[in-house]
C-alpha cells in the first residue's frame, strides 16, 4: 500500500456482505433440495386461500418436503397473526 | 485392429435408455486389475479453470508415475486438447468410442511429456445427445481394463447432460471454485447434485469430495474485497485440497499448451503440485496464501 492509497480507500469490507449473502441464499436452496418443482406454486396458492380468512403475512406459509426414511413428509406450517390483529374473529 | 472387431460385436442391443443400476454396478473383479479412480472435475459455473484444473491434475499424477487418462466432456466446445498442447492430434474422438466407431486405443492421444498420460478429446463436431450412460460406462471400463490407475474427467459448465455424465461415475469429486458469490452458490449446487444424482450416491455410497479455491488473491482478501478461503469452506462446509493463487502463469501456459503445474517455477503451478500430493494422500500445508512482505520501497510508493 502507497501513502496515498488512503485516498481511493474506501471503508467497506464487501467480502462480508458476499458472505452474509451467501449464508444465507445457500441455506434456503439447501432446504428445498431435492423437493418436488410444484412447491413454490402450491405455496403461493396456499397463502391466497388462508389470506381470504386470516390477515397473514407474504411469509407466513412455510411448506418444507422433507424425507422421514422411507416417506416424504409435506411439513405445512401457517404462522398466525396476534389474536387482535385477525380478521375473522369467531 | 481386432479391437475395433470387438467394439462392433459389442455394440448391439442396449436400447433400453435407463439401465438398471444392477447392470450398470462395476464388476467386482475383471481379472486381477484394481479398478482406476475416477475423478471429475466440475463447477457449475463456467471459466472458473475446471480445465485448467484437469489439465494440471492429469499432468501431476502422471508425472506422479501413475497412468492417467484425461476425457473431456465437454461436447461441441472442445478445449481441453488445447490446454494440453495436443489439439493438432486428435485423430478420434471420445463420441467416436461411444459410438463404437474407433477403439479406445485408437482415439487416446499419447502425451509428448510423460508417456504414461493420455488424452481423449471431446467431439467438437457432434451434440452432446450422442453421450449415453452406457457409452460413458464402457469407455471408464475399458479404460479401467487397459491399466489406468486414474481417470480424469473435465466436466462441462452446467448442469446438463454432460456435466451429469461426466459425474455419474466418479469416485472422487474436485469441485473448481472461484472465491466469488456465483461460483460459490454454483459449487453448492453440484455437491447437492454429487450426493444425489451420482452412481455411488445411488449405491448409498459417497463421492469423495474435494475443494479446490482457484484464482486466490491474498492481497484482496487482505483488503476485505475477497471471500477468504476459511469464508468459503464454511459457506460450503468443506475443507479446501488446494488454494491456487491468481497469477499470470496460468495464461501464459494456456498460450502455450503447457498445463500450468509443470511451470516448476509459477505459484500456481508449485499449488497444482501440492493438491496432486494431497490427492495422493500426503499432507501438505497450503502455500501462497497470505500476503506477501513487501520491502521498502514497494511500501512507500505501493505497487
Amino acid at each position: 500500500m502507497g501513502i496515498f492509497d488512503f485516498l481511493t480507500q474506501r471503508n467497506k469490507n464487501t467480502a462480508n456482505v458476499a458472505k452474509e449473502r451467501l449464508r444465507i441464499i445457500i441455506a434456503q436452496e439447501r432446504s428445498t433440495r431435492g423437493a418436488p418443482d410444484y412447491l413454490p406454486l402450491m405455496q403461493r396458492e396456499l397463502l391466497e386461500v388462508i389470506r381470504k380468512y386470516v390477515n397473514v403475512d407474504v411469509d407466513a406459509v412455510k411448506v418444507d418436503f422433507v424425507k422421514d426414511g422411507e416417506h416424504d413428509v409435506l411439513d405445512i406450517s401457517v404462522a398466525l397473526p396476534e389474536r387482535n390483529a385477525m380478521v375473522a374473529d369467531a | 485392429m481386432n479391437m475395433h472387431d470387438e467394439t462392433l460385436t459389442s455394440e448391439p442391443a442396449l436400447p433400453d435408455t435407463e439401465a438398471t443400476p444392477a447392470a450398470v454396478a462395476r464388476p467386482g473383479k475383471t481379472k486381477e486389475k484394481t479398478l482406476a479412480e475416477i475423478i471429475v472435475v466440475t463447477s457449475g459455473k463456467g471459466g472458473v479453470g475446471k480445465t485448467t484444473t484437469s489439465a494440471s491434475l492429469a499432468c501431476g499424477l502422471a508425472k506422479a508415475g501413475k497412468k492417467t487418462a484425461v476425457i473431456d466432456f465437454d461436447v461441441g466446445l472442445r478445449n481441453l486438447d488445447l490446454i494440453m498442447g495436443c489439439e493438432r492430434r486428435v485423430v478420434y474422438d471420445f463420441i467416436n468410442v461411444v459410438q463404437g466407431e474407433a477403439s479406445i486405443r485408437q482415439s487416446l492421444i499419447k502425451d509428448k511429456r510423460f508417456e504414461n498420460l493420455y488424452v481423449l478429446a471431446a467431439s467438437q463436431t457432434r451434440d452432446k445427445d450422442a453421450l449415453t450412460k452406457e457409452g460413458v460406462e464402457k469407455v471408464l471400463k475399458d479404460l479401467s481394463d487397459e491399466g489406468f490407475e486414474y481417470i480424469v474427467c473435465d466436466s462441462p459448465a452446467g448442469i446438463e447432460k454432460g456435466a451429469y455424465l461426466a459425474m455419474y461415475f466418479a469416485d472422487r469429486a474436485v469441485v473448481v471454485v472461484n472465491p466469488e458469490v456465483s461460483s460459490v452458490r454454483d459449487s453448492d449446487r453440484i455437491l447437492g447434485l454429487l450426493a444425489s444424482k451420482t452412481r455411488r450416491a445411488e449405491n448409498g455410497e459417497r463421492v469423495k469430495e474435494n475443494l479446490l479455491l482457484t484464482r486466490y488473491s491474498p492481497s484482496r482478501v487482505e483488503k476485505g474485497d475477497m471471500l477468504s478461503i476459511a469464508d468459503v469452506e464454511e459457506i460450503l462446509g468443506l475443507k479446501v485440497i488446494g488454494v491456487i493463487p491468481e497469477s499470470p502463469e496460468v495464461l501464459q501456459s494456456s498460450n502455450a499448451g503447457v498445463p500450468v503445474i509443470l511451470d516448476a517455477a509459477s505459484e500456481a503451478g508449485m499449488a497444482y503440485d501440492d493438491a496432486v500430493a494431497r490427492i495422493l494422500g500426503e499432507d501438505k500445508p497450503l502455500r501462497f496464501t497470505t500476503v506477501e512482505k513487501k520491502g521498502f520501497f514497494a511500501k512507500i510508493f505501493g505497487g
